[in-house]
């Protein structure tokens, strides 16, 4: 700590930071653009300026930036002082000479950066008399929106795409007025994390296309805190919401999770809930049926009144709650979880390897601040998306590290990345083909799922040689365990990503001896998993029999009738089996909220809430319970998924579901049922949580017309609805203060309208959320555990005369089942294909795009090729979920036919 | 006693001035120019509507009786999809006027609203979009902002230099 004076205050401040950052955890308000706090500094737009004084006699002082100056002890500056304030005016005329008169028609108006920070320095007329300077825009494709006029040069956009992110296509071109931010050519921008431009860039250049299709300003939304539904990781989000409709998603910042960005399957996959493939009436028989609640429940438990033959299949990607709740009603014997007997087998896996210990499951904050990363079989781009973020912060850390003895801070960044230029820290990555980060490793391994795992037995043999040792390994694989070896132990915190993405429980073994190994030595080391959805985890938990068994079941007659949650079986089993078995099932009931191949011979349909019109709990990939929130007040039909059978259980006379009033009833009942965890964890405040005896609003104090609203249906306003879940309430009405962070609904504070305005609901900048991150983890095993190494070590790889050997690739936008039905997302989706290696499909006698008939096990299907040479000889690669594919148990030996 | 005989004398007076009782309906008010009463929509001088959906006067509403949503035309022009004002609950303050940036809204003398049925106080976009340009002739927002829309290329509002060539190598 070091004491610093403030227009002649004295502030204790912490130190190593810039200035900048320093007076802004302060709460003071000093405008900035070029710095953020996630990028770092590179004083370039002059608009931090202060004064900073010799000594207390000095009264002239000098002009400094206060993003480049690290805080000092006994530094004596002003903010007040009238040089510099009109300094920073002056400054802000010069950004605003050429700023088009756009901001009524400006989707940035409102919750713009340079909007706030015009006001904060009270610039207001324009003296420039002479012409503006204009831009012609680019067409960057469906989630982003260009309007270069706006554009004031203070380089964020590239900073965070190039230098952050890693893309490439969006450069920063020409010089002084004519300065363009844009691709080369027109065109789809190629980064994944392209949507947050809209909250990185201060102005209205990069804007979210798919609000713009409903336009709605922050002040109309109602927003609810939420966590991503469309991966593991649990990325804590905010859904806003006008007339009913969920309308965009904003990163809701968690410092332990996402952090300031989000990938863009998250930012835009939202526009599933808008999708044209909602069940939006129950439908019984093919009929869809104008019933209320009560009367499509009690139809429905008609179907259940023989109840001995009834079992349940759960999902991955509903909530906890959902999931209990069908446990309940059916009963621990007869639920199964809604994953393949494979699938369940590896996340119960990671659970229990997470449990064991003594490797810490590590968070996508621990992932940035490693310093050694070695990532097992992941496409992490597309399977996890964040984590592939994370781990291109991560590569720059042991670099940074390294350099401390030339004394430049660590948020200085041009200065940083000058020195550094392309170094890079130790990032190995062994996946079956080409991913995105294999420009920024140190090696990469190509290998089938087994081969990949030998390696990493390999090398926790190389790091602990108690550890059973790989027979066999040619001698450059061994070279190279050693060399990863090396760079692990030496590390400060090194990483293990792994995960279910290669279906291989040797794979998953294998990163697991790598972390066993490493902490073996009184080290540390981290370990993260993926799994495939976003409750994946939670399943884990709660557990439940394999799909296989309900299939066998269903086949030998001890179950006719069959209860569905948020499932589409067809991407968990054999398409020949699904069939079989909807077949022979006498009654289906499916509660879900999108139309899929699985729902559509049910006897009966009940539309279920999806994420923003419903609470409940997930799990996320590190075993972090968080809670979402419902944004929006659908339709009275739609309703949780646990509510639909809570009442189709109060209509069986079933006495538990009676006790189910309200989510944290059952939520309750959840922690309870889980082994192993205390019950008493608080994932979020009950609903009866009130400050000053008041709710926490939901919609932001100036939310507008909500006497006109619904005027065209009614001339009398309803009554905001109830909420019995939470305590959050449908206005803007409640306690206007701090609110907990898990409450957090929108970013907001006094002369901060943009999403800058997060650093007052931090403790400090880029720090935790004032009153604690929300979320609570449920797996920390002690330091001391010390499991035993796994020993089933695979053979390697043998190639079969005339088959080959399929392994699974993903596809940020396409191979998860939501996002696919939004709209913008569903334009990058790409076709169906199976992929070969140039020779290996010289040898079979294809070529590119030749259609050519797939067949593995009992699974058939006709894709067109694709030439992939990364893959190793004699494996073929087919894409998991993508619309019109088929779901195939991998990895596995097939054919190839023309 | 002189008093009383003064005031009788006024009274007698007024008796033959000038009645300020109007005989409404029967008889019509004058209506003064700056008088706040019905709410319009203005178009601008091309007769397109002025309205580009900002949000600004129902963010402004007091008493929230304004409501819209935003939509785009095929070229980028933004205009509301729907516009409704609940005349029922506004109390003719102005705020929405002074608020709007393109003088698209204005309030007009017109004060004639009663309605015997609530719902009918209720108006949509078609009822208050007017054919002329108002209190405020001559401004065109979309000559002045940067957007581009038909007809109106980057480069050709008001105050507007030609586009960047940004492949241009010369400064």
């Amino acid at each position: 700590m070091v004491t610093i004076y403030i227009d002649d205050k004295s502030y204790e401040v912490e130190k190593g930071q810039n200035l900048l950052q320093a007076v802004l955890s302060l709460g003071l308000n000093l405008p900035y653009f070029c710095w953020h706090p996630a990028l770092g500094s590179v004083g370039a737009c002059r608009q931090c300026a202060v004064i900073q004084y010799r000594d207390e006699d000095d009264k002239e002082g000098n002009l400094i930036m206060a993003c480049m100056q690290p805080v000092q002890d006994g530094m004596r500056i002003s903010i007040e002082a009238a040089a510099a304030r009109k300094f920073r005016a002056s400054i802000i005329e010069w950004l605003m000479v050429n700023h088009p008169h756009d901001c009524p028609v400006c989707d940035e108006g409102g919750e713009c950066h340079l909007q706030d920070m015009t006001v904060m320095t009270g610039h207001n007329y324009r003296k420039f008399r002479f012409k503006k300077r204009t831009h012609r825009n680019q067409y960057l494709g469906p989630f982003i929106n260009h309007e270069m006029n706006r554009c004031i040069a203070c380089y964020r956009c590239v900073r965070f795409y190039r230098d952050y992110a890693g893309g490439k296509d969006l450069q920063d071109m020409a010089s002084h007025d004519y300065v363009y931010f844009g691709r080369s050519e027109e065109g789809i921008l190629q980064s994944e994390f392209s949507g947050n431009l809209v909250e990185v860039c201060p102005t209205g250049v990069f804007t979210d296309k798919t609000l713009k299709k409903h336009y709605t300003r922050k002040w109309d939304l109602q927003s609810a805190p939420s966590v991503c539904h469309h991966c593991s990781l649990g990325c804590n989000t905010l859904v806003g919401e006008r007339y009913n409709k969920a309308v965009r998603i904003l990163n809701r910042y968690n410092r332990r999770v996402n952090g300031y960005f989000m990938c863009d399957r998250g930012r835009f996959g939202y526009e599933f809930t808008n999708s044209n493939k909602r069940i939006r009436k129950p439908i019984f028989e093919g009929k869809v049926e104008d019933f209320d609640r009560d009367s499509a429940a009690a139809k429905t438990s008609e179907l259940l009144k023989d109840r001995s033959k009834v079992i349940g299949i759960g999902s991955p990607r509903a909530s906890l709650e959902a999931n209990f709740a069908l446990k309940s009603m059916v009963g621990e014997h007869n639920f199964y979880s809604g994953l393949s007997a494979r699938e369940n087998k590896l996340a119960r896996k990671i659970l229990s390897i997470l449990r064991n210990g003594p490797a810490r499951p590590a968070s996508l904050h621990d992932v940035e601040t490693a310093d050694a990363v070695f990532v097992l079989g992941e496409d992490l781009t597309n399977t996890a998306p964040m984590l592939d973020l994370a781990v291109k912060q991560a590569i720059r850390n042991k670099p940074i590290d390294d350099i401390q003895q030339i004394h430049i801070d660590r948020w200085n960044d041009a200065a940083i990345r000058e020195y550094l230029q392309d170094e890079k820290g130790p990032f190995y990555l062994a996946t079956p083909s080409w991913t995105k980060l294999d420009e920024f490793a140190a090696k990469t391994y190509r290998a089938a799922p087994d081969d990949i795992a030998r390696l990493g037995y390999a090398v926790a043999h190389a790091l602990d040689e108690s550890s059973p040792a790989v027979e066999g390994l040619p001698d450059e694989i061994k070279t190279m365990a050693e060399e990863i070896a090396g760079a692990l132990k030496n590390a400060r915190q090194p990483v293990l990503i792994s995960g279910m993405s290669m279906r291989s429980e040797a794979v998953i073994e294998a990163a697991a001896n790598v972390a066993r190994a490493l902490c073996r030595d009184d080290r540390k080391a981290d370990i993260v998993y993926t799994l495939p959805e976003c409750n994946s985890m939670g399943t884990a938990f709660l557990g439940g029999y394999d799909l296989e068994k309900a299939f066998e079941d269903v086949e030998n007659g001890t179950a006719d009738t069959v209860i569905i949650l948020e499932s589409d079986l067809y991407r968990h089993a054999d398409k020949t089996q699904v069939d079989k078995f909807l077949e022979k099932c006498a009654n289906l009931i499916v509660v879900d909220y999108l139309k899929n191949r699985t729902s559509e011979g049910a006897s009966a349909i009940l539309p279920a809430a999806a994420f923003a019109e419903g609470d409940g709990t997930l799990i996320n990939n590190e075993g972090r319970v968080q809670r979402f929130f419902q944004a929006l007040n659908p339709d009275p039909i739609l309703q949780e998924s646990w509510r639909w059978i809570r009442d189709i259980m109060i209509k069986l006379d079933d006495k538990k579901a009676e006790k189910w009033k309200a989510l944290d009833d059952i939520s309750d009942a959840v922690l309870n049922s889980l082994e192993g965890i205390n019950p008493k964890i608080e994932i979020a405040p009950s609903a009866n949580f009130r400050i000053n005896e008041q709710k926490i609003p939901r919609a932001p104090m100036r939310y507008s017309g909500r006497t006109a609203m619904y005027a065209d249906k009614s001339v009398h306003e309803p009554k905001p609805p109830d909420d019995p879940d939470s305590p959050l309430s449908f206005s803007m009405e409640g306690f206007a203060g701090p609110r907990p962070s898990s409450l957090i609904s929108f970013f907001w504070a006094p002369g901060w309208n943009s999403v800058q305005s997060v650093a007052r609901y931090q403790q400090e900048v880029a720090g935790e959320l004032k009153g604690g991150d929300p979320g609570v983890r449920l797996i920390e095993p002690g330091d001391h555990a010390k499991p035993e190494y796994f020993k089933t070590i695979p053979d390697a790889f043998k190639p079969r005369q005339d088959e080959f050997y399929f392994v699974p690739l993903y596809h940020i936008f396409g191979s998860e089942e939501l996002s696919n039905e939004a709209e913008a997302v569903s334009e990058l989706v790409p076709d169906a294909y199976l992929a070969l290696n140039k020779r290996s499909a010289e040898k079979t006698g294809v070529s590119s795009r030749d259609k050519v008939k797939v067949s593995i096990k009992d699974g058939q299907i006709s894709l067109p090729v694709k030439i992939m040479n990364s893959l190793p000889d004699n494996i073929a690669g087919i894409p998991v979920g993508l619309p019109g594919m088929n779901y195939f148990e991998l990895p596995a030996f097939g054919k190839i036919a023309k | 006693m002189i008093s009383i005989i003064k005031t009788i004398w006024t009274v007698i007076l007024h008796m033959f001035g000038k009645r300020e009782t109007v005989q409404y309906p029967d008889e019509k008010v004058k209506l003064r120019p700056r008088y706040r009463g019905r709410i319009i929509l203005s178009r601008d001088p091309d007769g397109d509507e002025r309205c580009v959906a900002c949000y600004l006067c129902s963010a402004a509403c007091p008493v929230d009786c304004i409501s819209l949503q935003a939509t785009e035309d095929e070229h980028g022009r933004r205009y509301p999809e729907f516009f409704r004002i609940n005349f029922s609950r506004c109390i003719y303050c102005g705020l929405c006027e002074e608020a709007c940036p393109t003088y698209a809204i204005q309030l007009t003398p017109d004060f004639e609203m009663s309605e015997p049925e609530r719902p009918n106080l209720v108006y949509e976009k078609e009822d208050l979009l007017i054919s002329g340009e108002g209190k405020y002739p001559g401004y065109h927002f979309y000559k002045v902002a940067g957007l581009k829309i038909k007809d109106k290329d980057k480069g050709e509002a008001e105050n507007e230099d030609e586009p960047i060539d940004f492949k241009k190598l010369l400064p």
